[in-house]
């Protein structure tokens, strides 16, 4: 008999993503990626609108046994070892059922060598007993230098080998690798045909699909079929301060001002000193994004989806004027800045979404500089630093200043790199007081300066 | 393409092509038997296709040989940007043939083999596009049938399917089974992702899709264009007819999806089923026009009112959107089209042009002009290579919202030119 599934409402959500939750439910041996994919996965769903956690066993096994002493513990013959797996295992998927059938998630991610067919039998059953859809992620990798490079940018790092020197971890780990092999049933083509699954070999070079049951599965298969994990950098910024920044209005498609051309200047010396091998260059189609662009004298494409928010009603004013024609709004868009759809315009919700195909061809491209808006740049560094929705709206995204983003183990190092060239500031922090109530004063609180 | 006769080969080059065209991507797609049936006017049986006539070999290969160069022709004279080269090509000789001519002149080559051996799904696809081949006009149906697998017998003795091992290098997706398991190697570009993530959803699953506009609404009558107004009384008449009428249909598991505008959401409430609202449904964004009469528009704005009907299609509304911005926002839409069954959608003028130039795979100038009258739906079911239409008008009156294109689209036209196709409003 079915578990209980999600009735769901019509929000106006794109689509119904998922009627029932799914587990996602990687499977392969030790450093072929499973983590990075888990993690990376998790922050892609939860950005485009779907709750989603991962589920980490090692987590779970380190929490269970405090110290770890060396591979013995993996060893097939381990029995106390075994017995203390199976229960991190148990226990991870309680969790996975409170999040799933309780706590409103919809896609739980469970991180974890699953190896064996007996322990992905187990998982079926017990997503089957829950109402849970499964979809099985398997990393398959032979490259020695592949692994190698897992093991130095993430092992050497764990807890498990603090207190080791890199040559003694790197020594234990491939022995714990070894204890897998043996035991390691690969999904396969005949026995698992019923089951949904991607196996992805080589670092994406090849994959496999299998029974891709709906839509969710389906976004899952063409997210994973577009990262890739070349070395490369992301660079955003936005376009030089803007006459209309000058003034304190939002939106418009207005030019640069002087000290905007300035930073356009400053932004191509920038470009130039940082080397950057076969660099792609994007904006937005507003001028002032083109004429940032024009100044670096190399070939731009331009996105309309990267053009910012739009204001509707609301364009072109300054933040005094809104207070003063649309108090009511201005206070509802305080309230929860982050699904607030502007009259006859667009919220950062909507702009997420519209978002979504940058991002997927953000993925597959190597090196970028993405010149484009405060709204805009707050999403996709939303993306790339794991940020929530209440959190999007407020992240920092001067103008003038670019962030170099550089993947880097399980997330992003960023560098901010300021200009030197002056300019407005036009980020508006959330006033204390949001109610629909409220004085003027109390409303334009936090309004930056402005000419 | 790469496959045994019947397996799909033809239907997926000719729905991956209309798809690409549609989302702007200038592709054509060269149809091997078609070449054949030019040089070999009549077709006598399956004897051509024995791996022992020489004959035939000799034509066979002249024919792909003249499709190639035209694909060539359509790269270099034509700015093509996509061909899909649809034949057998089930020998590993062949495809080398083809990848060495393609890297000689500098194209990325893209496989997609077809690999099916349920006979159920073979006779199927017989019965849908073989019969009505021209090779078979003048046979009956059991004859028809006996010589196709003949035919196919004659290209199993030789089939090389792509090989694990020996083809890593290439880049293609091997489709199994009509789509239950797809294997893909070596993905070079965005356009190979965007084909390996548009075959992994389409389906073969008879169903259908209904399309149809919001029911007439107060600003319709007021000849007024965009905004967000509810209906107007014979809209909400139209609703219930809809809704007796998708009733009557006797539709299993339908979705009905609307826009967030008021006048779908309207319509669709009165079906009394769960519907999904999608802001990408919404009416293309008039901008500085919205709620304006095309009388007003010419009295205001003569030369962007211009600008439109000489390219309707890329033209973008001041602080608005065009039709080829519309398409693009409505891709997402297409695809969950794709992956879905018997769905209702419920839209506006512009948005379901976009979607019927899908379907019936019409050419960006026609598109906007395609006709979608108020109180009308469409019913869309893919057979063979295409899509039938049924067009249903529920018999409840509505204003036209139709303009044609003025003969005059000249900047310097008269009033009366510009608005000699508005039709008649309130």
């Amino acid at each position: 008999m079915r578990g209980s599934c999600h009735p769901k409402n019509t929000r106006d959500r794109a689509v119904c993503m998922t009627n029932c939750p799914t587990l996602i439910v990687t499977v392969g041996l030790p450093a072929r990626g499973k983590t990075y994919i888990s993690k990376k996965l998790t922050r892609y769903l939860n950005w485009i609108g779907v709750p989603t956690k991962e589920f980490n066993v090692g987590q779970y096994r380190r929490e269970c046994l405090k110290i770890y002493k060396s591979f013995e513990f993996f060893r097939p013959d381990n029995e106390e070892g075994l017995k203390i797996r199976r229960e991190c295992a148990t226990s991870a998927l309680n969790d996975v059922r409170q999040y799933l059938s309780v706590e409103g998630g919809q896609v739980a991610v469970f991180d974890a060598t699953n190896t064996t067919r007996e322990r992905r039998g187990t998982i079926v059953k017990f997503a089957e007993q829950n109402g849970f859809k499964v979809f099985f992620v398997e990393s398959v990798c032979e490259d020695p230098d592949v692994i190698a490079q897992n093991i130095v940018q993430v092992k050497l790092g764990s807890p498990d080998y603090l207190h080791c020197n890199s040559d003694e971890a790197i020594e234990d780990f491939m022995k714990r690798i070894k204890c897998y092999e043996s035991s390691y049933q690969p999904l396969d083509e005949v026995l698992d045909r019923d089951l949904s699954y991607i196996k992805i070999m080589d670092v994406g070079r090849r994959y496999l699909v299998n029974r891709v049951v709906d839509h969710i599965q389906s976004r899952i298969v063409y997210y994973l079929m577009n990262i890739h994990i070349t070395p490369r950098s992301i660079y955003l910024c936005r376009h030089g301060e803007s006459d209309l920044n000058i003034k304190g209005r939002i939106g418009g498609d207005s030019g640069l001002s002087a000290r905007g051309k300035e930073f356009a200047k400053h932004l191509r010396k920038f470009i130039q000193e940082q080397n950057i091998k076969d660099l792609k260059v994007w904006t937005s189609q507003m001028k002032r994004t083109i004429q940032t662009a024009e100044c670096l004298g190399v070939p731009y494409e331009q996105w309309k989806s990267l053009n910012e928010i739009d204001a509707g009603v609301c364009e072109e004013m300054m933040y005094e004027e809104i207070q003063e024609h649309y108090p009511l709004e201005f206070a509802l868009r305080d309230q929860d800045k982050y699904r607030y759809r502007y009259p006859k315009g667009e919220s950062y919700e909507d702009l997420v979404q519209r978002l979504e195909p940058v991002i997927m061809e953000l993925e597959r491209q190597e090196n970028v500089l993405v010149v484009c808006h405060q709204a805009v740049m707050r999403c996709l560094l939303a993306y790339f630093l794991d940020k929530t929705a209440n959190e999007l709206p407020y992240l920092n995204c001067p103008l003038h200043t670019v962030l170099k983003l550089t993947p880097v183990a399980y997330g992003c190092k960023v560098e901010s790199v300021y200009l030197g060239v002056d300019s407005v500031n036009t980020h508006r922090d959330r006033p204390e007081n949001v109610n629909v109530q409220r004085s003027t004063e109390d409303a334009l609180q936090t309004v930056p300066a402005h000419f | 393409m790469v496959g045994l006769p019947a397996r799909g080969k033809t239907y997926i080059s000719k729905k991956l092509t209309r798809y690409l065209n549609w989302i702007g991507v200038p592709t054509k797609m060269f149809n091997v038997g078609q070449y054949r049936r030019e040089a070999v006017k009549i077709y006598k049986n399956f004897e051509f296709f024995k791996p022992d006539n020489e004959e035939a070999m000799r034509i066979r290969k002249a024919c792909a040989a003249a499709a190639l160069k035209d694909v060539s022709a359509y790269f270099t004279k034509e700015q093509g940007q996509v061909a899909v080269f649809d034949a057998t090509n089930t020998t590993r000789e062949r495809r080398a043939v083809i990848v060495s001519l393609a890297k000689e002149k500098g194209y990325k080559v893209f496989f997609v083999e077809s690999i099916c051996d349920d006979p159920e799904i073979i006779a199927e696809n017989i019965k849908q596009v073989k019969f009505g081949s021209p090779d078979y006009v003048d046979r009956d149906i059991d004859e028809a049938m006996e010589d196709f697998v003949q035919r196919i017998e004659c290209y199993r003795a030789s089939y090389m399917p792509i090989d694990d091992e020996k083809d890593r290098k290439l880049s293609y997706i091997k489709i199994f089974d009509v789509g239950s398991r797809y294997l893909v190697n070596q993905i070079q570009d965005h356009i190979q992702s965007r084909i390996v993530y548009y075959l992994m959803n389409i389906h073969v699953t008879p169903r259908s899709i209904y399309l149809s506009r919001h029911g007439e609404s107060e600003l319709n009558l007021l000849g007024r264009i965009g905004g967000d107004s509810g209906l107007s009384p014979r809209g909400l008449k139209y609703a219930s007819a809809l809704a007796n009428f998708i009733r009557s249909q006797e539709i299993t598991d339908l979705k009905v999806w609307t826009s967030h505008m008021k006048r779908t959401i309207q319509t669709a409430e009165t079906l009394g089923v769960q519907y999904e609202q999608w802001k990408a449904l919404n009416e293309i964004d008039a901008g500085v026009c919205e709620e304006l009469t095309y009388e007003e528009i010419q009295e205001n704005f003569p030369e962007e009112f211009a600008l439109r009907d000489q390219d309707k299609y890329r033209y973008r509304y001041p602080k608005g959107e065009s039709y080829e911005d519309l398409v693009h926002r409505l891709e997402p839409v297409i695809m969950e089209l794709e992956r879905q069954e018997n769905v209702l959608v419920v839209c506006h003028q512009a948005v379901m042009r976009c979607l019927l130039a899908y379907f019936l795979d019409k050419p960006a100038d026609e598109l906007p002009y395609l006709r979608c009258p108020l109180h009308t739906v469409l019913k869309l079911t893919p057979i063979a290579y295409g899509c039938k239409v049924e067009s249903y008008f529920l018999n409840i009156e509505a204003v036209n919202t139709h303009r044609e294109r003025p003969a005059n689209v000249s900047i310097n036209r008269d009033p009366d030119e510009a608005l000699q196709t508005v039709p008649d409003h309130i």
